[in-house]
């Protein structure tokens, strides 16, 4: 149990030290994404008595498959009785349960699964126990992470559990038709462009895809590639020239893109079967394409715009809320989820990289190395640049998200006005930004205390 | 005359209990539509006209002020526009059909019935793995030699083959609703009428317009109706089919509850949704309305 007395803890500032933090764990990422298995010994798995009842409350691994494969395998071999429970996609039932029951005064959760920027608002809201003693047992866990999971602070508030992002996936078919010298690893996004406009002349048919059903991450790709690229941030320079020739840009690649793409979820199943030949998408929902046809796929670093090779990402960390009602049960969880071989589990069966240091398992399947190789490269790129998921907005998260699929929609699909759509709709994002009284967070220039402006 | 309101008395009690009686009866009923329709109807009221800084119209200038709204509304009347007939002659013959006794016209009634047992979800679904590209209808024509490479059949993109899919999805799946209804409509007329009618010598066509139809004008009534209601209600189809191609009413209630996270906007839809299916059905009670003098007994 962790000894932290939270109420002792000086409030931490949105300081700029916590955004270098961030950035320089993309470095870092690299180390992690083929840093991962061999070598440490699983002596951390921690004493042999029973941990109890541990209720682990999940705001990650929601789909069907990827619960099946935490009851089933993840938490297998752990001495106590863990009750896992999901919070459903795409909703912020995560965040608010957890508030709910911190506001009730009695708490039914011991362990958090969540994004970094859940573990922000959660601290912001001195909702989480202090978790120093149970990191300093877990000695696999390379040290920009962990500052990482400081939040800012002289305290652990998570403990890194695992990372992914996304990247592009390619059928070797159509390499073909990749544009003279261009070096696959460094694309850039006129590239990609040219790229699908000639599999459409090449194939008769539109074989670039994107996730833009209402369960896809297509929102994803517009904060935090293609605006970033374009303009070096995703919400200052929102209404900037530069964000309309993203735009411009995406109306433009939009003409080359599969039509059932608005249909599309997980860009693995189109993949397989060959509705879609090159498309973007997270790790983790590419992997199953990747993991059976790793002959017939390739994948590689997202694409460059002018400023910069801009990609999203995400680190899922393991919190205890201050009113868990097991935070030993929930300690020796955290011990047992950051184990080598339950990491290896997360990265065969979920497609999240390990947090833990190491080398990769040469017995990984073909897939996933590749995937492991992509995700390197594009954190490795000199150009590379960080756009982080969404910090502070809490509640207004969805509404952020539904900011960027509806200028998605008005500018690329119904063909309205750049520049209106941008002014409309930034002055909705400038709206949540004034709510919630976030700050920019990266690669947006830092706003110190105030809020994001969008220019 | 005393002993005679000694002796009545008693009976008036027991008449009185007798009276009463029918409101006893009702009274689960009552409490049910309360608790389970009325109650959620006010408070879904209640939402709609509350922000979190207290009462006031927010959350329906967001609803209009919303993008998918105005596409929303006219895709879900569009649906409606297009479903609703076609459904209705096909039903309508389809009763006709069960309801001319033919040999076999059992078997006819357990097909038709099918696909009503199917969920709208599975049912959009089941079209969507047939139309896509690399579906089953693609896989059958390029089979057969008819199709040289895979054709989109459903581009969730066009606004025209949105409509044709999530109508035929439809149509496939609850025009059988609809046929039950006439059919049951049918088997109410006495045979009768329209045996008068054949010894008249009126056709087919002439007993179905002078006869058939008339009589059975209080069933089209309920059929139309409910259609209407439910046509308002419709979503599982349209998202299965078009993803995020198409909206309609229902289906951005449900995205403003579960994704937006704002249940007062999604409160505003079902006000919005609820008010629509009130107005159809007053239009429809009031067009096809029977006087009583010419209701079958």
């Amino acid at each position: 149990m962790s000894t932290v007395n939270d109420d002792n803890l000086s409030p931490w500032d949105e300081s700029f030290d916590r955004r270098s933090a961030l950035v320089k764990a993309g470095g870092v990422g690299a180390v992690l994404a083929l840093g991962g298995m061999a070598g440490a010994s699983r002596a951390l798995a921690g004493s042999s008595q029973n941990a109890g009842k541990v209720t682990a409350f999940f705001g990650q691994f929601g789909t069907i498959a990827e619960q099946e494969a935490i009851r089933k395998t993840v938490l297998k071999g752990f001495r106590g009785d863990v009750d896992a429970v999901f919070a459903p996609l795409g909703t912020n039932v995560f965040v608010d349960r957890v508030r709910a029951e911190a506001k009730a005064g009695k708490g039914n959760i011991d362990l958090l699964i969540g994004l970094h920027g859940d573990f922000v608002t959660f601290q912001n809201e001195g909702l989480l126990r202090g978790l120093d003693v149970v990191t300093k047992q877990i000695t696999t866990l390379p040290a920009p992470l962990v500052k990482i999971g400081k939040l800012g602070t002289k305290t652990q508030f998570y403990v890194p559990h695992s990372q992914a992002t996304y990247v592009m996936v390619a059928h070797k078919d159509v390499l073909k038709y990749m544009p003279k010298g261009a070096d696959i690893d460094a694309l850039t996004y006129g590239q990609v462009f040219a790229w699908a406009k000639a599999i459409r002349k090449g194939t008769g048919q539109n074989r670039f895809g994107l996730p833009g059903s209402d369960t896809g991450l297509l929102h994803r790709f517009s904060q935090g590639f293609l605006i970033p690229s374009f303009t070096g941030g995703f919400v200052t320079e929102f209404r900037s020239k530069e964000a309309v020739q993203a735009w411009t840009y995406m109306r433009q690649l939009w003409q080359y893109t599969h039509p059932q793409s608005v249909t599309y979820g997980f860009m693995q199943e189109p993949l397989l079967s060959g509705e879609v030949l090159l498309a973007w998408d997270h790790v983790a929902r590419l992997k199953t394409a990747l993991d059976q046809r790793p002959d017939d796929l390739v994948a590689f670093p997202v694409p460059k715009g002018p400023k910069g090779r801009a990609y999203m990402p995400v680190i899922v960390g393991l919190g205890v809320p201050k009113n868990a009602p097991n935070p030993a049960g929930a300690n020796a969880l955290i011990r047992h989820l950051t184990t080598i071989s339950s990491q290896a589990q997360v990265l065969s069966l979920l497609g999240f990289f390990p947090a833990v240091g190491g080398r990769l398992s040469k017995r990984l399947s073909p897939g996933l190395l590749a995937e492991a190789a992509a995700v390197r490269k594009q954190q490795k790129a000199k150009d590379a640049v960080q756009a982080l998921l969404p910090i502070g907005l809490a509640a207004e998260g969805a509404n952020f998200n539904k900011v960027y699929q509806d200028t998605f929609k008005r500018i690329v699909r119904n063909g309205e006005n750049i520049q209106t759509v941008l002014k409309e709709q930034g002055d909705l994002l400038q709206a949540i930004f004034t709510k919630t009284g976030a700050p920019c967070w990266a690669p947006d220039p830092p706003s110190g205390k105030a809020p994001c402006r969008v220019k | 005359m005393t002993s005679i309101a000694q002796e009545t008395a008693p009976l008036t009690r027991r008449k009185r209990r007798w009276e009463v009686l029918p409101y006893w009866l009702i009274l689960p009923t009552v409490v049910y539509l309360g608790l389970f329709f009325v109650w959620p109807m006010i408070q879904g009221f209640g939402l709609a006209l509350r922000d979190e800084d207290g009462w006031g119209i927010t959350a329906f200038e967001t609803m209009v002020n919303d993008p998918a709204f105005g596409e929303a509304m006219s895709f879900t009347f569009l649906l409606i526009l297009v479903i609703v007939p076609i459904q209705f002659v096909l039903a309508f013959g389809m009763a006709l059909l069960l309801n001319a006794k033919l040999r076999g016209s059992g078997i006819f009634l357990y097909i038709f019935l099918l696909p009503l047992a199917i969920s709208d979800l599975a049912a959009g679904i089941a079209w969507s793995a047939i139309f896509t590209e690399r579906g089953y209808l693609n896989t059958i024509l390029e089979g057969a030699g008819v199709l040289d490479q895979p054709h989109i059949f459903l581009d969730p993109t066009s606004r025209t083959q949105q409509i044709v899919a999530v109508a035929t999805a439809e149509i496939w799946r609850s025009t059988t609703f609809m046929m039950v209804i006439l059919f049951a409509g049918l088997q109410a007329i006495p045979r009768d009428y329209v045996e008068a009618a054949e010894v008249f010598g009126a056709g087919f066509f002439q007993r179905v317009r002078h006869v058939i139809m008339p009589m059975l004008k209080p069933s089209i009534q309920v059929a139309i109706l409910l259609r209407l209601i439910f046509a308002f209600e419709v979503f599982a189809v349209v998202i299965a089919l078009t993803g995020s191609g198409a909206t309609v009413l229902a289906a951005e209630a449900y995205k403003w509850q579960a994704t937006n996270q704002n249940e007062h906007v999604a409160a505003a839809y079902s006000v919005v949704i609820l008010g629509l299916s009130l107005a159809a059905a007053a239009v429809v009670l009031v067009v096809l309305r029977t006087p009583r003098e010419r209701r079958l007994r």
